[in-house]
């Protein structure tokens, strides 16, 4: 198979920490990222089945790992080298066209009886990533031993397969993923009807994250907050009721609740009062503070954007009484079904497909990324890989 | 010998003519305008009062169709003077201010009379509170010590407890007013007269009034259907405080003391500001090279504390008291005095420079919204009979249009500049969607009556004043302004002035006549179309 393979690599990954910070552009050239021809992954057991990628998205998270910005408290549960991607539309042998639920849990990994989290269907919080019949990993796309979106084959348990109704194009599908993730996180936080909610940021998980939002609660005002152009437009058409500017974003939550703002001697200003619920999709450190500052006393923050080691100052979450929600990936969600089914759902009813803005195949990886890293001042929201393509 | 004073001058520019003056924010460009185009020129001031305590006696002693205010005086009375705001004049007067003197004579006589029960309020309305230095800066040291702060203070319109329902005109528009002025025997407006638009009987109901009784002539309907602002008699705006003052006066004893200055605005060295280009000596031509070139090596606030610590050496030309009307048609003969040139025909583009100072940023700093009111609310409507542009015309204004805002006094301003502008500049649609809610947001309110901080509805009324210009001009370019905020304005930027008016040439045609508003100093054009 043709792919490219994430190894581990202490010269590369100082460098592309480096580059991250100087040279972005640099990035995929020294990042340990390796396109070529590898072994087809083997499948690891029974109930496995291989998958011919179609589209295989490039995640905020990958990108972290790219840029070495990603946590090392994930070292444990993922193992090198692998080959990336976990947003994936793509076909099963027999021509089912697929997307994969890319946490690989218990079942996946053959490990009888499956700990109590998988038992309640929460997937997401297995605690037995790190055992079983494959190797470490929290997801596909991470694993040493299943391949990723970012190659031509990978290998799926059957748990994690999804047929893909033939009214959502690929465009759509391969948003499913990262769909699922804005669901979990919105059913997460437990809307109220009427309740004014901020969404900050506005890449692919804020967009999807407006889209349950709008389609799976009685949020009142739902105000996003979007720095580029096209992510403005596309959070409006998705449903929000405003955007504004993450310049503007605390003034325009304190105009919207009637709230006052409070200016600090030092550091940001914050809201008496202020959004009912915040969802900080960007994984932004500076955000997220905006966030703890701008939500009321007993509102929750939602973390649905990949947050990385950051100083934050936490003293509004202890002033405020604060929920802070995490909301990773998803599972059985409290009405029973899965998040994977709802999102599917969504993508039914939602036009998803402009959302992809740019396709790539493998052998043009170094554009992709550079692509995917400045997507929203290139006006862009998703950059996929197009596996089909030469 | 009584000083000569020359009146206005329309002059038509020539090959010959030296690049005319454009004030430019805080600092002054020179522009040369294409041969044939007009500059309208300000009359020097009249000369003023020479004993001003004086004429302020008189004055008092034999009002107009109304006792003297001594014979209105008694002890154990209740005794309310309200004064203008620091809103004028402009730039802030050389002390003493004309409301010092003013308020000493009346105060003098409340104390021979034996009045007991004196309080002097700024009639500030919507606008900020004055600080305590400004408002000691204004009443004069005698006067502040005797009075702050329990007998001085400013207009709170969101004091429940100080604002009082009079009643609803025949118009059906509602009148509020401050409680105590209401509730006294006699309350004495101490006004400045700077502009056409001020004073009469727009004095009391506006400057003591709330939102609840301003939002029945601050809203677009009434200042489209205002003619100009400086012609009262052909302002809905004034129409309606007529109502609501004659209201008033049916209710209340008003005492009416108004003044008017000379158009002096500028002291040495900037009096080459007040000087036409062609008169310049060497002298003027040096000190605007000096004073450009330092303005703009300076860091902001230096600049901003330099040009707003200017103060205008004013002198009274005219005081009168007594009824309110009587005494404005007096007031009024007395501006058209000093202010009136009389222009012949409306041109396809009229220029102008905005200045550092408004009504509104007296010690702060002139945000885009307010650069809007100057330009479109008060110089485009700083006309009689016609404006100076024909309908359809182009207003080209100089100002660098900066995304700068003052946080303490114009917080609302931020708002509605960062939302409310993003969403339309349209005035009814954002009377219609907005007005309501930075009226009652409760921040907003919380730092009007706290810190000094404009009104939350402030912003609003600076739109609309600029609604009239918008809904009549062809077009409006910037010369100089900040692309990304003027746009956000929904106006046209320009590098140049030769840019300007060669975009211009869109709307207007290749052949433009130009006419050159060469203010301030403040004056009026009147214009037979």
């Amino acid at each position: 198979m043709i792919a490219i393979e994430f190894s581990r690599s202490v010269p590369r990954y100082a460098a592309s920490k480096l580059a991250g910070r100087t040279t972005p552009g640099l990035l995929p050239f020294v990042a340990p990222l390796r396109v070529g021809h590898y072994d087809d992954p083997e499948l690891p057991g029974e109930g496995w089945v291989r998958v011919a990628p179609a589209l295989s998205g490039i995640c905020g998270s990958d990108l972290a790992m790219i840029a070495g910005d990603a946590s090392f408290y994930f070292s444990p549960i993922i193992s090198m080298p692998f080959v990336p991607g976990h947003e994936v539309v793509g076909r099963l042998d027999d021509g089912t066209r697929v997307v994969i639920e890319p946490v690989l849990a218990c079942t996946a990994r053959g490990i009888e009886p499956v700990c109590a989290a998988c038992a309640r269907g929460d997937v997401g919080l297995c605690v037995r990533t790190a055992h079983g019949i494959i190797a470490p990993a929290l997801q596909t796309g991470f694993c040493e031993d299943t391949g990723g979106g970012w190659g031509t084959v990978l290998v799926a348990h059957e748990s994690q397969i999804h047929r893909v109704p033939d009214a959502v194009p690929d465009e759509a599908a391969v948003l499913i993923e990262p769909l699922a993730c804005a669901v979990h996180a919105v059913l997460r936080a437990n809307v109220a009807p009427d309740e004014l909610v901020v969404v900050s940021g506005a890449g692919t998980m804020g967009l999807l994250t407006i889209v349950a939002l709008k389609h799976l609660t009685n949020a009142g005002r739902i105000i996003a907050v979007a720095k580029h152009g096209r992510q403005q437009r596309e959070a409006i058409r998705l449903g929000a009721d405003d955007v504004v500017t993450p310049d503007t974003a605390t003034r325009a939550v304190r105009l919207a609740t009637g709230a006052h703002l409070h200016t600090a001697e030092m550091g940001d200003p914050w809201l008496g009062g202020g959004a009912d619920v915040t969802f900080e999709c960007s994984g932004n450190a500076g955000a997220l503070d905006t966030c703890l500052r701008i939500t009321r006393g007993r509102g929750r923050v939602v973390l649905v954007g990949l947050p990385g080691a950051a100083k934050i100052d936490l003293a509004p979450v202890w002033h405020r009484e604060l929920d802070v929600l995490g909301a990773y990936t998803y599972g059985t969600e409290a009405n029973g079904q899965r998040t994977f089914d709802i999102a599917i759902g969504l993508a039914q009813r939602v036009d998803l497909s402009p959302l992809v803005s740019a396709k790539y195949p493998l052998t043009r990886y170094a554009e992709a990324i550079d692509h995917a890293m400045d997507a929203g001042r290139l006006d862009s929201v998703k950059v996929v890989f197009d596996l089909g393509a030469k | 010998m009584a000083r000569s004073s020359r009146p206005g001058l329309v002059l038509e520019t020539d090959r010959r003519t030296p690049p005319v003056l454009f004030h430019n924010g805080e600092n002054f460009r020179l522009e040369k305008l294409p041969s044939g185009s007009r500059i309208v020129y300000p009359p020097e001031p009249l000369e003023g009062i020479k004993h001003p305590e004086d004429a302020i006696a008189r004055a008092v002693e034999a009002p107009n169709n109304a006792d003297p205010l001594r014979a209105k005086l008694r002890p154990g009375m209740k005794l309310t003077i309200a004064i203008d705001d620091i809103s004028l004049p402009l730039p802030p007067m050389q002390t003493p201010d004309t409301r010092q003197l003013v308020l000493e004579r009346v105060l003098t006589l409340a104390a021979e009379a034996g009045v007991d029960d004196v309080e002097l309020i700024v009639a500030n309305s919507l606008h900020r509170r004055m600080t305590e230095a400004e408002i000691r800066r204004m009443v004069g040291e005698r006067v502040f010590r005797s009075f702050w702060p329990d007998r001085l203070r400013n207009f709170d319109a969101e004091d429940p407890d100080d604002v009082v329902f009079v009643g609803t005109t025949e118009h059906g528009e509602e009148v509020e007013l401050c409680k105590r002025a209401f509730e006294s025997d006699l309350l004495v407006y101490v006004n400045i007269n700077l502009v056409a638009m001020d004073g009469g009987h727009k004095s009391v109901p506006v400057g003591l009034g709330t939102y609840r009784s301003l939002r029945h002539h601050h809203n677009v309907r009434t200042l489209l259907d205002s003619k100009s602002y400086m012609h009262p008699e052909r302002s809905a705006l004034h129409h309606s405080a007529s109502r609501m003052g004659r209201f008033l006066a049916d209710k209340l004893d008003i005492f009416t003391i108004e003044t008017t200055l000379n158009n002096a605005s500028f002291p040495s060295p900037y009096d080459f500001l007040s000087k036409r280009e062609f008169e310049w000596s060497l002298r003027d031509q040096a000190t605007y090279l000096g004073v450009t070139a330092g303005l703009k090596r300076m860091p902001d606030q230096l600049r901003q504390k330099l040009l707003h610590g200017i103060a205008a050496p004013y002198e009274l030309t005219g005081v009168h008291a007594g009824e309110t009307e009587a005494v404005h048609a007096r007031t009024l003969e007395n501006l058209h005095r000093q202010h009136v040139v009389q222009v012949q025909g409306q041109s396809d583009i009229m220029t102008c420079g905005v200045p550092y100072i408004g009504p509104y940023n007296v010690n702060s700093v002139m945000n885009p919204i307010l650069v809007v009111c100057m330009g479109l609310g008060y110089f485009f409507n700083l006309y009689r009979n016609a404006p100076l542009v024909r309908p359809g015309g182009v207003l080209i204004l100089t100002h660098p249009t900066p995304k700068a805002f003052n946080p303490v006094h114009h917080p609302s301003y931020i708002d509605f500049f960062d939302v409310v502008l993003a969403d339309s500049t349209d005035p009814k649609v954002i009377e219609e969607k907005y007005e309501k809610q930075f009226a009652e947001d409760e921040w907003y309110r919380h730092l009007y009556r706290t810190s000094y901080s404009y009104h939350g509805v402030h912003p609003f009324y600076m739109w609309y004043w600029a609604a009239h210009a918008m809904d009549y001009l062809g077009d409006v370019i910037f010369v100089g302004g900040d692309r990304e905020v003027v746009r956000r304005l929904g106006f046209r930027t320009a590098s140049t002035m030769a840019d300007a008016i060669e975009m211009a040439s869109d709307t207007v045609g290749r052949q433009p006549s130009i006419t050159h508003l060469h203010c301030p100093p403040l004056f009026l054009p009147e214009v037979t179309p």
